[in-house]
């Protein structure tokens, strides 16, 4: 039995040997994958455009201006001269947020009354309209307390910082995201690469009609499928030690936990995943099929059901529910675990049994299709 | 002509044929779209805090409870030691952790500086300094208030000097929900899915099944089978267009605030340009799996994330914002949140209207240049 499970793995691993092309795009575009997270994305807001309209035109509102531009957070677009001018800067994304002072402000601050800065963002990307927002009240806040500082001075009453805010972060000093990214990245990556890979390789030999030659062999389907599945573990743990690599030299990123719990969690998720695409292929008759059929379990829900960007405590609960179809989901828990904060196993054993639970409800229903379609011939 | 016509219904035969094909080109889209609509969801709008208040003052409580009033902050936990602290944050029970130290309502009163100590869990960045900026919010609203306020013996309240307040007004998406500004995305994201892992397939599987070499030995012409392709597959694609657009109006109850025609015209100059990548790679392949994790890893990861739909491109470096000109979704992105948000149409979007066709028709003749009709 060993033997032609053996044999099945071989010529699996020489057929995927020959294809280079095929191999070049699983192993390189992962690392190009990985460079695209480390250095285009960041949800650091930076660089606001903003417009500034200035109805006061005074020493305080051009003090005010030069404290936001001088900072890397603020890039003054243009002047507004005309109220009109404001919808069509917002409308053509010209700036992201426009800055109204009023006509009365330095008359009102002069006779210690509390001013209005009125700013206009525009919120369509919920998010980065509620950074901007944190900024711009940042901004206005200290300015503030400058010139009450000032204006304590003159008149010769001490003035104090009242809190001074420490703040820290724990297991990301530098507030990298990339190191958060990362091990969502990698299930992403390694949940693709098993379900399609997999599934295909099977399919592939029905569409093909081979599958007939393995029929009639003495190969039983469980040492055919363990045979098929062997090489794609072995690629898959190359995949991830590519990825994990480069995360090393490229952006510094350590593991923090065992190597060993690394491996085992990553075989659990593969057995999961390759579940998944084992179901996959006994349902599909047709690679087309099989591919849009692991495109809609893995390819999106890993994206974006698995925590991997959006938090998964803000779905609706329902949602929430349905996040356990994506393996995914578990393994970035781990991943984040192990990686990040150097966690033991108390951390995600759970985690370890879903995944277990998963892959095995997975084949336990790919042998059930099986069977009775091969009941039908 | 005639030659084309046939092989369209050719094509559409076949499709309709594969049940199993059928049902999961018009279902994914549909599924995709409903559940990930309600999945992507960035909000940051609760802040899990653990309060330790060794101060237990009345200015201590007044400080909390300017945080729970941003709407902001939920406190979870009130501790009462820094184990604590460390048990709830290494077990990511908490976002951040506020320290209260035991001077600091006499420290304030004696108008002194007292320290603040905030411990946040910072493995999700984002998260973390989003909850940092909150923070800062509240205490130097706080501290503004101290400095420029003072009491006189009357203990009424008068103030020392005029004070700057931000009063901001978020346009387009008031409440700056995610899903208004998610599930348009998401729906550019679902149609390009859709049509470029349909096209991929379409020319290489022929080659794999060996009814290519039928084709070849057949009197139709290369730009008759290229044609005979595309058409289908835009007719499907429009067809899922049109679901979709459906779902998101009647089931997300998103308004398209600006004109519909458009949108559809500038969708369908979308599905063309995919539909062109899908036939590039299409030709490229040798075999289908190669042309699956081709379209996967080369063309749609990347561009998923580099399309702005989740990760603003304005927070991109220069070199990956040159790159992102060159993706389609990231044009149609533009244009379908543009329509859909903000209501605005040709007047401020031609640019991209035009460089999407450009894109379309230069791709198109661009793989329809790599097709051979031969056998290699």
């Amino acid at each position: 039995m060993l033997n032609r499970i053996i044999a099945i793995a071989k010529k699996e691993l020489k057929q995927l040997s020959r294809d280079t092309r095929m191999l070049f795009i699983i192993f390189f575009f992962p690392v190009v994958l990985l460079i695209i997270f480390g250095y285009a994305i960041n949800f650091d807001v930076k660089h606001i455009k903003i417009a500034v309209y200035d109805r006061d035109k005074s020493d305080y509102t051009r003090e005010y201006v030069n404290g936001l531009i001088s900072s890397e957070y603020f890039d003054l677009i243009t002047y507004v001269q005309d109220e009109s001018e404001i919808k069509r800067l917002l409308d053509e994304k010209i700036v992201q947020a426009v800055v109204v002072f009023p006509n009365d402000l330095s008359r009102k601050l002069l006779s210690k009354q509390e001013v209005k800065v009125q700013y206009l963002i525009d919120g369509v990307d919920g998010t980065t309209a509620s950074a901007i927002q944190n900024y711009v009240n940042a901004a206005t806040y200290s300015y503030s307390i400058k010139l009450t500082k000032e204006y304590l001075a003159v008149t010769g009453k001490n003035s104090y910082v009242p809190i001074d805010l420490q703040p820290r972060f724990w297991f990301n000093p530098e507030l990298q995201s990339t190191k958060f990214l990362i091990p969502g990245l990698m299930g992403m990556i390694l949940i693709v690469t098993a379900v399609i890979s997999i599934s295909l390789s099977i399919v592939r030999e029905k569409e093909r009609g081979t599958i007939e030659q393995i029929n009639v062999s003495p190969l039983s389907s469980f040492e055919f499928i363990l045979g098929k599945t062997i090489p794609y573990i072995f690629i898959s743990l190359i995949n991830a030690t590519i990825v994990l690599v480069a995360g090393y030299i490229l952006f510094g990123i350590v593991i923090q936990g065992s190597l060993f719990l690394l491996l085992f969690g990553t075989l659990t998720f593969l057995f999961a995943a390759l579940g998944l695409g084992i179901f996959i292929s006994t349902v599909a008759d047709s690679q087309q099929v099989a591919f849009q059929a692991a495109n809609v379990t893995s390819l999106l829900p890993s994206f974006m059901l698995s925590g991997f960007i959006f938090p998964i405590e803000t779905m609706p609960a329902a949602i929430q529910a349905l996040t356990n179809v994506t393996p995914a989901k578990f393994y970035v828990v781990i991943l984040r675990a192990i990686l990040l904060r150097g966690a033991g196993i108390s951390a995600f054993w759970d985690q370890l049994i879903y995944l277990g639970i998963f892959g095995t409800v997975f084949i336990t229903l790919a042998i059930i299709v099986d069977k009775r379609s091969k009941g039908k011939q | 002509m005639k030659t084309i016509y046939h092989f369209i219904i050719k094509e559409l035969l076949q499709v309709k044929r594969d049940k199993k094909m059928l049902a999961i080109i018009f279902m994914a889209p549909i599924l995709q779209l409903i559940f990930l609509g309600y999945a992507a969801n960035m909000d940051v709008n609760i802040v899990h805090t653990t309060i330790f208040d060794q101060d237990k003052t009345e200015t201590s409580r007044n400080f909390i409870r300017q945080l729970v009033e941003t709407g902001y902050f939920k406190i979870d936990y009130n501790a009462n030691s820094y184990e604590e602290i460390t048990d709830l944050l290494n077990e990511g029970k908490t976002l951040v952790a506020i320290i209260i130290p035991k001077d600091f309502e006499k420290k304030i009163i004696r108008r002194e500086t007292t320290p603040l100590q905030t411990i946040f869990e910072g493995s999700d960045a984002s998260k973390a300094s989003m909850a940092l900026g909150y923070i800062q919010g509240v205490t130097t609203r706080f501290s503004q208030n101290l400095i420029t306020e003072t009491k006189d013996k009357l203990g009424m309240k008068i103030s020392l000097s005029g004070s700057l307040t931000p009063e901001v007004r978020v346009w387009y998406n008031p409440e700056m929900k995610s899903r208004i500004f998610m599930v348009p995305g998401i729906l550019g994201l679902v149609l390009m899915i859709s049509t470029i892992s349909l096209m991929s397939m379409a020319v290489v599987r022929e080659r794999e099944i060996g009814t290519m070499e039928q084709l070849i030995v057949t009197p139709i012409k290369k730009y008759q089978l290229l044609l005979g392709k595309l058409i289908p597959f835009t007719m499907i694609g429009f067809v899922i267009l049109v679901i979709v657009m459906i779902l998101m109006t009647q089931w997300f109850g998103i308004i398209i605030r600006g004109n519909r025609l458009f949108l559809l015209f500038s969708a369908f100059l979308f599905i063309l340009s995919n539909l062109g990548i899908g036939l590039l790679i299409s030709t490229v392949s040798k075999t289908q799996q190669q042309a699956m994790m081709a379209s996967v890893f080369a063309v749609m990861m990347p561009m998923i994330y580099l399309s702005g739909f989740a990760f603003p491109i304005e927070n991109m470096p220069k070199f990956f914002q040159y790159i992102t000109y060159a993706i389609p979704l990231r044009y149609f992105i533009t244009i379908i949140r543009g329509v859909v948000l903000k209501g605005i149409g040709i007047t401020s979007l031609w640019s991209e209207v035009l460089i999407l066709f450009g894109m379309g028709v230069s791709i198109l003749i661009l793989s329809a240049m790599r097709f051979s009709k031969k056998i290699e």
